[in-house]
């Protein structure tokens, strides 16, 4: 087993290269002078300059590339054109606080999408399987920012007044403010849910249907013993890939929801540097967000294979 | 009397939902203790159904509908759902049909077993340690190691016979009175399926507990019951002691089931049973089997045949019980002198996957109109070999010669013709066939690639179904419309139609019924004798092999260990493989079949 995880890690650290060389060319190495491109016509000559030696624009592609690359490597990213702040500097607040909206948002939806996914198919083909289905058919129809303006409907503006329609928090750490934090929050988990609970439910149809589940029935086990030993260990192991898409799709969707409730993280960052060109701070955050997808979708692959006693069992 | 009644069944009916068709109605058994009762029928007859409403269960889509089943006193199905629970593998037990996927994978074998035990009534009596003791003792009853490290091992780790002897061990773990076995033999090599038989034997005679053995197969459970009841369409045919029924079966059904199975000293023919069961959704008015009985006649047809006692305890469902088709001397087959050409000729194969060998210096002839039989078990290499024949598996090492000329190994580099001589029939007609398609087109697809444009092709599909004992017009029928043994024979039908001399036939009667293998053997040996075919025929069946081939070489881990005219190989085997293999296969011959019974 240890081999394959080894295997899946190279692999991780080949498709990060693979996207760094991507984002270079993407950003950088577009024809004509990047800096002039970033700086717009009226730049005074000075500026150009600083920046072209910034950029290394001077020199041929692969060393500008190789030099951009040791930078990123040694955390050395550069500094911001929009603030003149060191871009690990400025972004690391914005990454910590958009860390805390997904990990909530994952540690919210995982389970309770689980959970509903599983007690839609032991209620299989009754009411309240047939409710959950039509819910979460729609609500994986709907593109999470209609999600997340129909919330603030509801609750903010129109109908509800109870929760703030956008971030608006002063100093300090964005936990402080936990009633801001909802909506993003519910927006988030109401879009990556529905997809773990569609699965989970038709992983746990097919292992409730299955004969080692008839066999633990006949065995006169408990019905608990049969559902939470012998149904639910082997409906999560398929489901695990479809978490982990999820919670790597919230690495991007994140974006689309802070840009909606203005929200001090990563997406709003990369918003913000888009429109002021601000070229290292969306190098830095481009390779940020492929980094993580890489990330979690190692570790739901490195849980996938040690969840299944055959590769366990080989490795030794 | 009563006290010693383990099992009594009364007016049991279980239906399908939401149709409410009838999968098995009017049902009465009784066993008493330490009795085994053989359950026997086709697939279809609805005895896996009964077998599981045993224990008062019924799968998704079924629901027993009335009727009463009392283990030890207590009737399963009116008792409250905890009490049942409880009466579930301490009181009747089951042990299914594939342990393969009836053991939970992500569990460990020991945490399986003990947990039988966990939960049950006296759950203070049962200590930790006592627990561990017991999951030892039943591991060395049924002769497993009873080792921790063993214990600790997930199913996949064990091989197919101990995986059934898991599932026999987590029967018998809570000394239950009464054990439903469903068919725990299919799919294993007849050496294993020996040592579970024997092993089941002693743990029902060591436990003094009562069996229902559910199996299509006579030869089976012939060996192991004491009493027999045949099912044919959700009901009971017929019912009575081993012996009587065995000796002089009263139904037509019966007789014909015992005449299907193949004879191991091919003295007597075996026939098959034309037609095929009624789907539950389509059962004929009055007695089931009149569409298949030869002696049908209008008042058959008319009403259900009520159950008639013919002798103490011996009860037909038929209007005329007692008057069966005697058996017939097999016709002999043609004679094997392999005096004829060789039609193909094998010389110094060997072939491997990856980097393990599955084949080595195989050499094999098969003569112009006669039938060659591969036999082996299941990983001997008997499909890849015969996969090599025909161009699917071209990595391999040695020749293949057609009328002495050598074929390529890729099927893509044989010419048409090449390939149109040797035609395969796969072992599994549900996936063989294309379900898109009408049985004509799938005649015709292998004939238009590999003869082009024919004259006539409504008369080559003619011809052809004609020649596999097909009626004309299911040519315009989709394979979901066919039984399996119809599916088969137009898999046969399309190998036909492009003219062969050599048909390979890979497993094709293992996923069919007993009565529907027969006639496709009959299928086969009528090919052989009128047209002059030459065939490979792969086999794990020892018993079709005598049937149908003239000669037989038996492949063992990739090589073939002994080879020879039937004739010879049977009566005296030389390898002790062979002999095994010929020991290990139950020798089925009830009275009733036996040529010498009558006159
Ligand atoms: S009742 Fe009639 S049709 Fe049915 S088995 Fe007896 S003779 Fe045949």
């Amino acid at each position: 087993m240890y081999r394959l995880i080894f295997k899946r890690v190279l692999l991780g650290l080949v498709i990060l290269w693979a996207v760094s060389v991507v984002v270079f060319l993407a950003t950088q190495a577009l024809p004509g002078d990047a800096a002039r491109a970033i700086l717009g016509r009226d730049a005074t000559p000075e500026r150009l300059a600083a920046l072209q030696a910034q950029l290394h624009t001077g020199d041929p592609m692969l060393v500008q590339y190789g030099k951009w690359l040791a930078g990123t490597l040694t955390f050395d990213l550069g500094a911001s054109l929009a603030n003149g702040l060191p871009v690990g500097q400025y972004l690391a607040p914005r990454v910590s606080n958009s860390l805390v909206l997904m990990m909530i948002a994952a540690v919210i939806a995982t389970p309770v999408a689980l959970a509903v996914g599983a007690w839609s198919a032991l209620r299989r083909d009754r009411a309240v399987d047939h409710a959950t289905s039509l819910i979460t058919l729609v609500l994986a129809a709907l593109p999470e920012f209609v999600v997340g303006i129909i919330l603030v409907l509801i609750f903010a503006t129109g109908w509800l007044h109870v929760l703030p329609a956008v971030f608006a928090a002063g100093e300090g750490a964005v936990w402080q403010y936990p009633a801001q934090l909802v909506l993003p929050t519910l927006t988030l988990v109401l879009a990556v849910s529905p997809y773990i609970v569609r699965m989970m439910r038709a992983a746990m149809v097919e292992v409730l249907e299955s004969e080692y589940v008839q066999q633990a029935r006949l065995k006169g086990l408990p019905e608990r013993t049969v559902i939470w030993r012998h149904a639910v260990p082997n409906a999560i192991g398929p489901v695990a890939q479809v978490i982990a898409l999820q919670l790597a799709w919230l690495a991007g969707g994140v974006v689309v929801i802070e840009f909606l409730f203005r929200y001090p993280g990563i997406g709003l960052a990369l918003m913000d540097a888009i429109g002021n060109r601000d070229l290292p701070v969306i190098q830095a955050l481009s390779l940020l967000i492929a980094g993580l997808y890489i990330v979690v979708n190692l570790l739901a692959d490195i849980i996938g294979l040690a969840a299944n006693p055959k590769v366990r069992t080989a490795a030794r | 009397m009563s006290g010693d009644v383990v099992l009594d069944v009364a007016g049991l009916r279980v239906v399908g939902l939401p149709s409410k068709a009838e999968i098995v109605t009017e049902v009465d058994l009784t066993l008493g203790r330490g009795e085994v009762l053989g359950l026997v029928g086709e697939s279809g007859s609805g005895k896996t159904t009964l077998g599981l409403a045993l224990l008062a269960h019924a799968k998704r889509g079924t629901s027993i509908a009335s009727g009463s089943v009392t283990v030890c006193g207590r009737d399963l199905l009116t008792l409250p759902a905890e009490e049942v629970r409880r009466a579930r593998g301490r009181t009747v037990a089951y042990i299914p049909q594939s342990p393969a996927s009836a053991l939970n994978p992500a569990l460990r074998i020991g945490t399986q077993l003990r947990e039988c035990l966990n939960g049950s009534a006296s759950r203070e009596a049962h200590r930790e340690e006592e627990g561990e003791e017991r999951v030892q003792e039943v591991l060395r009853e049924v002769a497993l190691p009873d080792t921790p490290d063993f214990i600790r091992r997930y199913p996949h780790q064990l091989s197919g016979g101990q995986q059934q002897r898991i599932a026999i061990a987590m029967a018998f773990i809570g000394r239950p009175e009464l054990i439903v076995l469903d068919e725990p033999t299919t799919g294993l090599d007849v050496t294993t399926q020996r040592h579970v038989l024997e092993t089941v034997r002693r743990m029902c005679e060591g436990y003094g507990a009562s069996g229902v053995y559910i199996s299509h197969d006579m030869a089976v459970v012939a060996g192991i019951a004491d009493r027999l009841a045949v099912m044919y369409s959700g009901r009971v045919v017929e019912a009575g002691t081993a012996e009587a029924v065995l000796a002089a079966p009263r139904h037509p059904y019966t007789a014909r089931l015992l005449l299907a199975v193949p004879d191991l000293a091919a003295e007597r023919e075996m026939t098959g049973i034309p037609g095929h069961a009624p789907s539950p959704l389509a059962r004929p008015g009055g007695c089931a089997f009149a569409p298949r009985c030869e002696l049908a006649e209008d008042r058959c047809r008319a009403e259900q045949p009520a159950p008639v006692e013919v002798t103490v305890g011996h009860t037909v469902r038929c209007v005329k019980p007692g008057s069966p088709p005697a058996p017939r001397p097999a016709t002999p087959l043609r004679a094997g002198d392999g005096g004829g050409a060789p039609v193909l000729e094998v010389r110094g194969l060997s072939a491997r996957y990856g980097r393990t060998e599955v084949l080595s210096g195989i050499e094999l002839t098969v003569p112009a109109g006669e039938c060659v039989a591969l036999l082996g078990e299941s990983g001997s290499g008997k499909t890849t070999l015969s996969r090599a024949i025909v161009g699917l598996h071209p990595e391999f090492d040695g020749e293949i010669l057609l009328d002495g000329e050598a074929l390529a190994h890729g099927s893509y580099r044989r010419t048409e013709e090449q390939r149109r001589r040797v035609q395969y029939v796969f072992q599994n007609p549900y996936e063989a066939l294309n379900p898109r398609k009408t049985v004509r087109e799938l005649v015709l697809g292998p004939v238009r690639v590999l003869r082009g444009r024919v004259a006539d092709p409504d008369a080559v599909v003619r011809d052809a179904l004609e020649r596999a004992s097909l009626r004309g017009d299911l040519a315009g029928r989709y394979p979901d419309q066919l039984s399996g043994g119809e599916r088969q024979r137009v898999a046969i039908a399309r190998a036909l139609a492009t003219g062969p001399d050599l048909l390979i036939c890979d497993e094709i009667t293992s996923s069919l019924d007993v009565s529907v293998q027969s006639s496709i053997v009959e299928l086969l040996r009528e090919l052989q004798r009128r047209d002059g075919l030459s065939l490979l025929f792969v086999t794990h069946d020892i018993a079709l092999v005598r049937n149908l081939a003239q000669h037989v070489a038996v492949l063992e881990d990739g090589r073939i260990v002994e080879s020879g005219p039937v004739e010879r190989v049977f009566t005296t085997p030389d390898h002790p493989y062979t002999r095994s293999l010929i020991d290990d296969t139950p020798h089925f011959t009830p009275a009733f079949a036996r040529l010498d019974s009558r006159d």
